[in-house]
């Protein structure tokens, strides 16, 4: 079961430390005002003899106490929220982010700056490299989080914002869309996909690569169709006419573990369903209803699930 | 008895001709100026809304109770988390505590009714029609969906063409202008209308508390209502203010917003925190410990409330400068807050604590709300904020301190003031039936979602994947939810048997201090008092009841009464 506890990062950890404390703290307090309330509420019920109790009503040095104890945990917190902030979240200056994501209702573009990689959804990372992501949205607010990974992200239209991470351990990492953004934010999960570097470095290099032609007969009459259809003025896939920026890049669409941002499993089936009827499977997203026909749709699966 | 009754200082205008003693149905309350009335329907319209947004979270529930799940689809499951929120903020919880506090101010302070009859009705209608306006979405196309705070840009046509928001905006514009005028009747009641002999320290906590809140809306409420202003012009004439693929800012809408919805935090609570201070202090048969340093701290939270509202915008990625200044006035939060409970404690500590329900509410709240104001700290700690912001941690520490805050202490205040308010005294053993019901279905339904939170899901999502414990912490979350449904309407039965077929009340049931309860009979007459109890300490029906043992009698209090005795004429 992966939590805010799971640090799969080296801020998160950091982060980690800091929930320890303040959870023992709050519980100390929680623990303290249950106590008293518990013990007054025991030992001076009214016995219902109709006698007042004394009639007290002040108490200076018990009320500079009562100010004093919350004011010293208020100063730890303080330094320690300082302490914490500077060390995970540094601002960005002049580096090159490892990766730019770009929140769309309702999925996520990933950027790799100086290479040809784009890809959606499921994003590759290095581990042990302390790397800056940076994203922004192109339609409403997002927000980038995965819980292993620590600290949030708000996409925001217009503006960048960036987070630190350095990932420890190679695995598969999950996280969602975290700032309601409309009909489907249910379904605008994350997938980090964190490999060695080594691996990772032949990722990117097949990622950079364009889509290779098909050679399957089904698959090409497919391409074909893509080509045909409107498919190519919302999708790209690099080496093809198909340049659309508005959906999901579907250069390599076919090695991705999961499509529709989690929601789906990326198998011929599902992709089927989906080109049948895309308001059936994840209702209002972007993705207009084409009527194709059955042997249309099986083409164009075929198509897409090669695109590896 | 003590020698000097005083006059009570009336309206300066004479109020419409009504007897209450003859009744005239329907058309007297809606016409009714007076302001028990008024306090009674601010009430009803409160509970009547409750059930609203009650049904609409139980629908949710049920969506929820189980992973993928179809019952709701997105875009109604959207409509009815959006509607439950506005409704249960605006028109349940606002006008619950103008409801106790237009019922009780002028009782409290010796005056016959607010400082302007007229403007109070005013309030109310404005109030409860700008609560159907923003329900006649449903029949025009759909209700507003996105979110009670409605960020820019989902809140702009493009992203949301259904009418749903601008009735959003129309809506809660009118319940706003009703809110803000209330505000002012009660600043002008509360400083002109009090009986002679109550200066500012002899007020009771609960009155402090709405004037401080009075003072909270009339300068929190303009950033919403020209925001919402904005967000009109936006949508109907194409202004651009949020539009951001217009050059208009998706963040400038979160300023204005959380610049009003900060402080409404703390309007929300502040009642509370006055009815409890009476509930505490009468329950435990002693006055209420720090007098001063609870109004004090009253004061401070209402100041500090206008410098915090970046902690809801700390993950939009202002800046560790801006974040941290905003840190550190947000946990200054705690320290008065804790002043509060702690003084409750030193009440109840010493005294002779009789549990009615009033007062198990009391207690419940202790715990409960200590939960809720630590669970929020967490958010004024940056990085944590950073972990846990929109996450199911945040439902759970919301309602921690809107239930386990907010509506305990309304609940309390119910419970006692009920027998003055109906002249009817309430079923004790089903109260205490609904105590335990409410009380058992809250925490089920809340404490999980703080594990659901850690467990990284988000919130306001209408469905989630069948991750480990999900499905289960969910299951639990819904059962609780529909306990508390149970238990509202449980509540509900015990006003109406109540009101049929309760016991008589007598004037004074609780042996309480205020001068309220003063009053010769339960319900008070519309003319509230012809003649009020000397006031010369926070406790003046107290000093009427026991005069040997007089709060201004004892040492080291001022004895300001007869100088101000003489300026009555």
């Amino acid at each position: 079961m992966r939590s805010i506890f799971s640090s799969a990062t080296l801020e998160a950890e950091r982060l980690h430390a800091l929930d320890l404390y303040f959870m023992l703290a709050a519980l100390a307090v929680l623990l303290l005002v249950a106590g008293l309330v518990v013990y007054t509420s025991l030992k001076y019920r009214d016995k219902g003899d109709g006698v007042e109790p004394p009639q007290e009503s002040t108490n200076l040095s018990l009320e500079m106490l009562m100010i004093g104890g919350p004011a010293v945990l208020v100063v730890i917190f303080f330094f320690l929220t300082i302490r914490t902030s500077s060390a995970i979240l540094p601002p960005a200056g002049e580096t090159t982010p490892a990766v730019v994501v770009t929140g769309h209702q309702w999925w996520w573009e990933a950027a790799y700056p100086g290479t040809q990689v784009k890809t959606a959804n499921e994003i590759h990372l290095p581990v042990g490299q302390r790397l800056l992501i940076v994203g922004t949205s192109a339609d409403v607010i997002h927000d980038w989080w995965l819980p292993a990974f620590g600290e949030k992200m708000d996409v925001i239209p217009g503006r960048r914002n960036h987070v630190w991470i350095t990932i420890k351990k190679p695995g598969i990492y999950e996280g969602a869309c975290s700032e309601f953004c409309g009909q489907q934010h249910a379904w605008m999960r994350i997938r980090v996909v964190a490999q060695t570097p080594a691996d990772y470095t032949r990722w990117l290099a097949a990622a950079a690569r364009p889509a290779t032609p098909p050679t399957e007969a089904q698959a090409l009459a497919g391409g074909a169709l893509f080509a045909h259809y409107a498919c190519s003025s919302c999708h790209q896939i690099r080496g093809t006419a198909a340049m659309g920026q508005q959906g999901p890049d579907l250069t390599h669409f076919g090695s991705r573990r999961t499509m529709l941002a989690g929601l789906l499993e990326n198998t011929p089936a599902n992709v089927n369903r989906w080109l049948t009827d895309p308001q059936a499977v994840k209702p209002g997203a972007h993705m207009p209803r084409f009527i194709f026909g059955q042997d249309s749709i099986r083409a164009l699966t075929a198509y897409l699930t090669q695109l590896k | 008895m003590a020698a000097h009754p005083v006059l009570v200082p009336e309206p300066q205008e004479a109020l419409p001709d009504l007897d209450i003693n003859s009744s005239q149905g329907l058309l007297q309350w809606i016409s009714s100026v007076d302001h028990k009335q008024i306090g009674l329907m601010y009430l009803w319209m409160s509970m009547l809304f409750m059930f609203v947004g009650g049904v609409e979270i139980l629908l949710i529930r049920v969506q929820l109770a189980v992973p993928n799940n179809t019952f709701l689809g997105p875009e109604v499951y959207n409509q009815l988390f959006t509607m439950h929120g506005t409704t249960m903020i605006f028109f349940v919880a606002m006008p619950a505590i103008f409801g106790f506090a237009t019922y009780l101010v002028p009782l409290m302070i010796g005056a016959n009714d607010m400082a302007f009859p007229q403007l109070n009705a005013l309030s109310l209608w404005l109030t409860f029609f700008g609560g159907l306006l923003l329900y006649f979405s449903f029949l025009a196309g759909g209700a507003p969906d996105a979110g009670w705070f409605n960020y820019a840009p989902l809140n702009q046509y493009n992203y949301s063409f259904q009418p749903g928001i601008d009735y959003y905006c129309a809506g809660l514009l009118l319940a706003g202008i009703g809110t803000v005028s209330a505000a002012c009747n009660f600043v002008v009641t509360i400083l002109r209308y009090r009986v002679p002999g109550m200066g500012l320290k002899q007020m009771p906590v609960f009155v402090w508390m709405i004037l401080i809140n009075a003072f909270l809306i009339i300068a929190s409420f303009p950033a919403l209502n020209a925001a919402l202003a904005m967000l009109l012009l936006d949508r109907q004439l194409h202004a651009h203010f949020f539009d951001t693929q217009a050059g208009g800012s998706a963040v400038l809408w979160q300023h204005l917003f959380w610049l009003f919805g900060h402080p409404e935090v703390y309007i929300l609570i502040l009642p509370s925190f006055g009815i409890l201070s009476e509930v505490f202090a009468v329950f435990s048969r002693k006055p209420v410990f720090g007098y001063a340093f609870i109004v004090g701290s009253g004061i401070t939270i209402g100041i500090l409330a206008f410098g915090v509202w970046i902690h809801h915008m700390l993950a939009v990625g202002l800046g560790n400068v801006v974040n941290g200044f905003f840190s550190a006035s947000s946990m200054l939060i705690g320290i008065p807050t804790g002043i509060k409970i702690f003084n409750w404690l030193a009440t109840m500590h010493g005294g002779s604590l009789r549990f009615s329900t009033a007062m198990k509410f009391a207690v419940a709240f202790l715990v409960e709300f200590t939960i809720g104001g630590l669970s929020g700290i967490a958010f004024a700690i940056v990085p944590i904020d950073l972990q846990l912001t929109d996450t199911y941690f945040v439902v759970a520490h919301i309602h921690y301190v809107f239930i386990g805050g907010t509506l305990f202490g309304l609940l309390a205040g119910l419970f006692y003031w009920f027998p003055k308010m109906s002249g009817r005294l309430l079923n004790e053993r089903l109260s205490n039936w609904f105590f335990w019901l409410f009380v058992i279905g809250f925490n089920a339904t809340f404490l999980v979602q703080h594990v659901l939170g850690t467990l990284g899901m988000p919130r306001r999502v209408y469905t989630y994947p069948d991750l480990p414990g999900w499905g289960t912490l969910n299951m639990i979350s819904s059962i609780g939810g529909f306990l508390m449904g149970a238990a509202t309407l449980l509540l509900l039965y015990i006003i109406i048997k109540g009101i049929r077929s309760g016991h008589a009340a007598p004037a004074d049931p609780w042996d309480a201090y205020t001068l309220e309860w003063s009053t010769p009979t339960s319900p008070p007459t519309l003319q509230n008092f012809d003649r009020v109890v000397p006031v010369r300490s926070a406790r003046p029906f107290r000093d009427l009841k026991r005069p040997n043992d007089a709060d201004w009698l004892k040492p080291g209090k001022k004895q300001g009464y007869h100088a101000r005795e003489q300026a009555v004429d």
